[in-house]
């Protein structure tokens, strides 16, 4: 039997409060398998801020600062400072919130936080919606999905926005280090934290969170889902070094619709809604091989 | 040190005579010359602290929870409309039971904009949990917020304070100031050491959920530190008048109240023009007195009760307005006088909005008004003062 990479140490203890088949489950977990016990995690309002469990209990085998929901780049900002002023070293700080703390009312402090340089990981658990909330649509709720804030009815059904492109966000800061991450390809994930861990500097990981509530998903086939994601180029799996581009796992390019059709929240999707939503995928990924073709 | 300063570099000093060692602030007028102070300060090796540049107010504030939550001692500074920004972190600062320490230079809120003094900003920020201390004098500035760090640490307490500086009055005029010498200031301080703090190696979470069962005892030890606070910063002031030689009049600094009729209640720089209008009034052998109200939070209900007892007419001046009701310091006081036995005349006079001078003269007419009011009765309780289009007695 081949032996893992992944390290075998558990710093989610059994009891977090999260639905089954989450996905922000394994996104912490691979995350701080990566990291290790030298760890302070800041968690904004998401999913993950009641998924600790109630006081005085924490499933984390690390300390937790809870923040307000837009303020994760600027807890993570003092958080440094004063384990710097403190002289405290060999601690990663990290942020930890869902995608609206992070592209919509938290996008001002992550920006601040990156433009300081501040010396943090930000993690971004991307479950497309308000989940905690919901299921309400989010900057980075995909074109064509069904939330309750984007209902399908008979004239103007589900979101009609692009997604944020986050990474490009944080690739126009001049960071030093930025990757996508899959909880279905845990290998893939915990080098590329790995590697974030070992740079000075701000860097930013985009994880895809599957979520059986949200996405109307099986909760056994979360997995299978990210894994889809990556495969019909949906979430390309890439990391952003120094403003380097460079593709970690291309998929195998599976048509969108093998994707889609797992999922609840595009049930409604028309044949020429799927091949729009097909042409949408086609140009990011060429777009993506352009750059890093080009070096940019 | 004896020198000549602004309230804004008092603040600057007293910062960094306080050794903050974690700063995070945004700019905003009339606050700026603060952190441009600190800034030189930690440029010159002067203070050794770091210095977040940060985006908004919001994230200022966000930020100095994050480092006080770590052990650090942190200090902002902000104004108005930054103040008001912070409203939610203001609230998750005290409910952190975080000792941190902020000037906040009292402007007035838009629209239409204003950068001048009044104090509906601070007094917007009356039910977060936070230590509010209006000053009348920069050298007032610079002690306090010495002071308040030692109050605001010490372990019954644990909340956060805000030392309100009136905006331009103080912010940007020069008065002599004594700088103390910093072994002084460390033997009266020592450095913070909460007793807990987020440390790798201990799985602490910091504003955990919490069910309905738990959340009013947090609640409730809040009510408790606030209360402890009265007493802590009376013992605070003693001791500080031990080391550094001056005071500052507690929570409600009473100036020839003993045998006065009648009694304004003010807070912030237009307290010391008031002192030399009673001043100016009793050689012309008229009873009058002022009390100036220091401490907003915790309110000083018993000494405001005490006062009560002694007069027969209190007049409020209000720099601000709670619509709907009346000056915000007006209610307090009523609701302080009526759990109290004595019934003298109160009456609210809202002055000074937006920056508009408050002059000698204003000062004496409402003296003069309530007076009157004390032997007659009065019609209204609350008066706006010299406002255009109102009866011109006030001009």
């Amino acid at each position: 039997m081949t032996k893992t990479t992944i390290p075998e140490e558990e710093f989610v203890y059994p009891g977090g409060t999260g639905c089954p088949g989450c996905g922000a489950n394994l996104v912490m977990r691979y995350l701080l398998k990566a990291l290790g016990e030298r760890t302070i995690v800041s968690i904004p309002a998401c999913c993950w801020a009641v998924m600790p469990g109630y006081w005085p209990s924490n499933c984390l085998k690390v300390p937790i600062l809870y923040t307000a929901f837009e303020a994760t780049g600027a807890a993570i900002s003092g958080l440094r400072a004063a384990l710097d002023v403190k002289g405290v070293e060999d601690v990663t700080v990290v942020g930890f919130a869902g995608d609206g703390g992070t592209v919509d009312i938290g996008l001002q402090a992550l920006s601040g936080a990156a433009e300081r340089r501040t010396n943090a990981i930000y993690v971004m658990y991307d479950n497309e919606a308000y989940m905690n909330t919901g299921i309400q649509r989010s900057g980075s709720t995909p074109w064509g999905a069904w939330t309750t804030t984007t209902p399908v009815g008979t004239s103007h059904g589900f979101k009609h926005e692009t997604k944020k492109d986050i990474m490009a966000i944080m690739q126009a800061h001049k960071i030093p280090y930025a990757a996508t991450v899959s909880p279905a390809f845990p290998e893939d994930f915990v080098k590329k934290v790995e590697k974030a861990k070992n740079i000075e500097g701000f860097r930013f990981i985009h994880a895809l969170s599957p979520c059986p509530p949200g996405w109307r998903t099986n909760p056994a086939m979360s997995v299978e889902v990210a894994r889809l994601a990556v495969d019909a180029r949906v979430f390309p799996l890439y990391e952003i070094e120094d403003g380097k581009v460079h593709i970690t796992r291309k998929g195998k390019g599976l048509p969108i619709s093998e994707y889609l059709k797992v999922q609840g929240r595009f049930r409604h999707l028309t044949e020429p809604e799927i091949e729009e939503m097909q042409k949408r995928v086609d140009d990011s990924w060429i777009m993506l091989l352009l750059k890093e073709s080009s070096g940019t | 040190m004896r020198t000549v300063m602004t309230g804004n570099y008092a603040s600057a000093y007293g910062a960094k005579l306080s050794r903050a060692e974690v700063i995070a602030a945004y700019p905003i007028t009339p606050q700026t010359s603060i952190v441009e102070k600190l800034a030189e300060f930690m440029t010159t090796g002067e203070l050794n602290a770091k210095f977040i540049p940060v985006e908004s107010e919001h994230s200022a504030m966000a930020a100095c929870i994050a480092a006080e939550t770590a052990g650090a001692r942190t200090y902002t500074a902000t104004s108005s409309h930054g103040l008001t920004l912070m409203h939610e972190v203001l609230m998750w600062a005290s409910g952190a039971r975080l000792p941190i320490v902020m000037t906040n230079v009292s402007r007035a809120m838009a629209p239409p904009w204003s950068v001048w003094v009044d104090h509906m900003d601070s007094v917007a920020q009356r039910d977060t949990g936070w230590l509010e201390f209006f000053c009348a004098s920069n050298q007032e500035v610079l002690d306090t917020i010495i002071m308040a760090y030692k109050v605001c640490e010490s372990r019954g307490v644990m909340l956060p304070a805000m030392i309100i500086e009136d905006a331009f009055i103080l912010s940007h005029t020069s008065e002599p100031v004594d700088v103390p010498d910093q072994h002084l200031v460390d033997s009266f301080l020592p450095s913070y050491a909460p007793e807990y703090k987020i440390e790798v190696g201990k799985a602490r979470g910091f504003g955990s959920l919490v069910k309905p069962d738990q959340y009013m005892e947090f609640r409730y030890k809040s009510m408790l530190a606030m209360r402890e606070a009265h007493d802590r910063l009376l013992n605070v002031e003693r001791e500080f008048k031990h080391v550094f030689g001056r005071e500052h009049g507690g929570l409600l600094e009473l100036y020839r109240c003993e045998d006065a009729e009648v009694v304004l209640v003010a807070a912030g720089s237009v307290a010391s023009t008031a002192k030399d209008v009673v001043d100016q009034m009793r050689d012309k052998g008229l009873s009058v007195g002022l009390a100036r109200l220091r401490s907003f939070r915790p309110f000083p209900h018993d000494e405001i009760k005490a006062l009560a007892a002694k007069t027969s007419g209190i007049a409020v001046l209000d720099r601000s307005y709670t619509f709907g009701a009346a000056g915000a310091m007006f209610t307090e006081i009523k609701a302080s006088v009526f759990s109290g036995q004595a019934r003298p005349v109160l009456k609210d006079y809202i002055a000074g909005l937006g920056g508009r001078d408050i002059t000698p003269k204003v000062i004496e007419k409402i003296f003069e008004d309530i007076q009157m009011c004390s032997k007659r009765g009065t019609e209204s309780e609350v008066e706006w003062v010299d406002v255009a289009g109102l009866p011109r007695r006030w001009r």
